[in-house]
């Protein structure tokens, strides 16, 4: 293990950062991100100090979503990893972590936001991102569904029409097609993400931070009632989608860089 | 221990992960071209498996499932037809069906496709029902001038309620999986991918309890069908302090304090 740290927590005027940090696979979760994640969200939650959090990337990407060559995942690797279960323990947690948590969640979106990176974009309450940013659905293109809740937050933020266009077409989109979704409050020059972000957050923790909660527990009730319902459906999906043919072609094509032949299988 | 083999049904032992020498039974009704309609020969085969895996001290749950398509469509009406009341009464085709009561292990089924009349009723007679969302429940005996005879009035009722199993029983409507579940008369429903998976995972984790715990608990569950509340939970006290003569016991107590997982041998 390297003394390296893969997850980077700050606090400071009332405001936590958390930084996701393995900046050359553009913070892409690997098993051990996923889980400092999670306890890094437990932690800020308890600590009373911390009345909002901004959650942001180190380098050149937000968060390029679930490492694909991570073990375990890529097939080529030997032992197959059962994907229901890799999303039961390590993504579901987080989603409901980052949605019940009664503090605002700022995303200081730094670069490229894909897969499960841009449904953690999603999760937060606010999405501050840069000029240069791009989205992208990723999943589909290694045959997989959507996941981290991706399924029901995108259309119940955007619409069916223009999310499933999104998940199917897995093509990039840019901070301002975004905007235009309602996908995001803000675009900033990348010199001014974390100063904006900052600034909101330091002025949302002098706010009445116990109203701020309950309107996020009252928005939780009438947007996400079936939360853990539906992300224990993705899981299952998920589940059948990483068995098929198709996400080991796409997984081996990913690697190998080269087109995916699909079946449908 | 070579399994029987049978024309109606597949039986099978599967080892749960992480426990040496410890499996769970699958039984599989394999009638295809008939839905897995139940008749006689059918199921004396499938009591004759279950008692199998019962009696087998290395099984501790058994999966009873049909296909994909269907777990089973029903009653074997053609067998039935021609019969009369003397003629149906002698031939006591439910005495077999009785006999399945008599299974002492958690019976887990994987309902997958109809699960109509007698299907529904088998299905009603195991301890926990996984189905996938294809599934189809119903008993729709009242549509050919009877009613459900395999414990469906009885079993139907006691899961969701005296209304609703009136309404099931008198249009004879097929219901789906998620109204099944709504009803409280499913555990679980998943894609119709997985059902088969999620029943043997259940079984799995069930497998990781004391046998005779989970023997004692079926029996004392069953108990609260019959009879008065004060008898029934006479009967669970009873069982509850038989549990304390097993080593089982001594071990889970034991390992609670400890903090560590138990491990269970049966005795």
């Amino acid at each position: 293990m390297s003394d390296e740290k893969i997850l980077l927590t700050e606090k400071k005027n009332g405001v936590g950062i958390i930084t996701l940090n393995r900046p050359e696979r553009l913070n892409a979760f690997n098993d051990e991100l996923s889980f400092q994640f999670q306890d890094a969200l437990k932690e800020m939650e308890k600590d009373k100090e911390v009345k909002a959090i901004i959650l942001t990337g180190a380098g050149r990407g937000f968060c390029a979503g679930q490492d694909l060559q991570a073990r375990g995942i890529s097939q080529d690797s030997g032992e197959k990893t059962s994907l229901g279960e890799s999303i039961r323990r390590r993504y579901n947690p987080m989603v409901i972590k980052m949605r019940r948590m009664e503090k605002p969640m700022i995303a200081a979106v730094n670069g490229v936001a894909a897969g499960a990176g841009m449904s953690l974009a999603l999760l937060c309450d606010y999405r501050i991102v840069t000029d240069k940013v791009t989205f992208i659905q990723s999943f589909t293109k290694v045959g997989l569904i959507p996941d981290t809740g991706s399924t029901f937050i995108l259309p119940r933020l955007i619409g069916y029409t223009k999310a499933f266009e999104l998940m199917l077409s897995a093509e990039k989109f840019t901070a301002q097609e975004a905007m235009e979704f309602g996908l995001v409050n803000k675009i900033v020059a990348e010199a001014d993400l974390m100063k904006e972000a900052t600034a909101l957050a330091e002025k949302l923790a002098l706010g009445p931070t116990k109203a701020f909660g309950l309107t996020k527990r009252a928005l939780n009730r009438a947007i996400f009632p079936d939360l853990e319902e539906l992300l224990e459906y993705e899981a299952q999906l998920q589940e059948i989608a990483g068995r098929s043919e198709d996400f080991a072609e796409g997984v081996k094509a990913f690697v190998d860089k080269r087109t995916p032949v699909y079946k449908g299988k | 221990m070579t399994m029987t083999t049978y024309k109606n049904i597949l039986t099978a032992k599967e080892p749960v992960p992480g426990l040496n020498g410890v499996n769970i039974g699958v039984v599989t009704l394999n009638r295809p071209t008939v839905l897995n309609a139940l008749n006689n020969e059918l199921m004396e085969e499938l009591v004759s498996a279950l008692s199998d895996h019962d009696k087998d001290s290395t099984v501790r749950v058994i999966v009873l499932t049909g296909s994909e398509r269907a777990f089973a469509a029903g009653a074997d009406i053609k067998e039935m037809s021609d019969e009369t009341t003397v003629s149906i009464m002698l031939k006591d085709r439910f005495a077999t069906w009785d006999r399945i009561r008599n299974i002492k292990k958690p019976i887990i089924a994987a309902i997958s496709g109809y699960a109509l009349g007698g299907g529904c009723e088998l299905t009603m007679m195991c301890d926990m029902i996984v189905a996938s969302e294809s599934a189809q429940f119903g008993q729709p005996e009242i549509n050919i001038g009877v009613i459900p005879g395999a414990g469906g009035t009885q079993r139907l009722t006691r899961a969701v309620g005296k209304y609703k199993a009136m309404e099931l029983i008198m249009t004879g409507r097929p219901f789906t999986a998620q109204e099944a579940l709504a009803m409280g008369l499913v555990n679980r429903v998943v894609p119709t991918e997985l059902y088969l998976d999620e029943a043997k995972a259940l079984a799995f984790e069930l497998s990781q309890k004391s046998p005779i715990a989970l023997q004692l608990a079926k029996e004392a569950v069953l108990k609260s069908y019959d009879g008065t509340l004060s008898e029934g939970l006479q009967f669970e006290r009873k069982n509850f302090y038989m549990l304390f003569s097993s080593e089982d016991q001594k071990e889970g107590m034991k390992a609670f304090i400890e903090k560590r997982k138990a491990t269970f041998n049966g005795r």
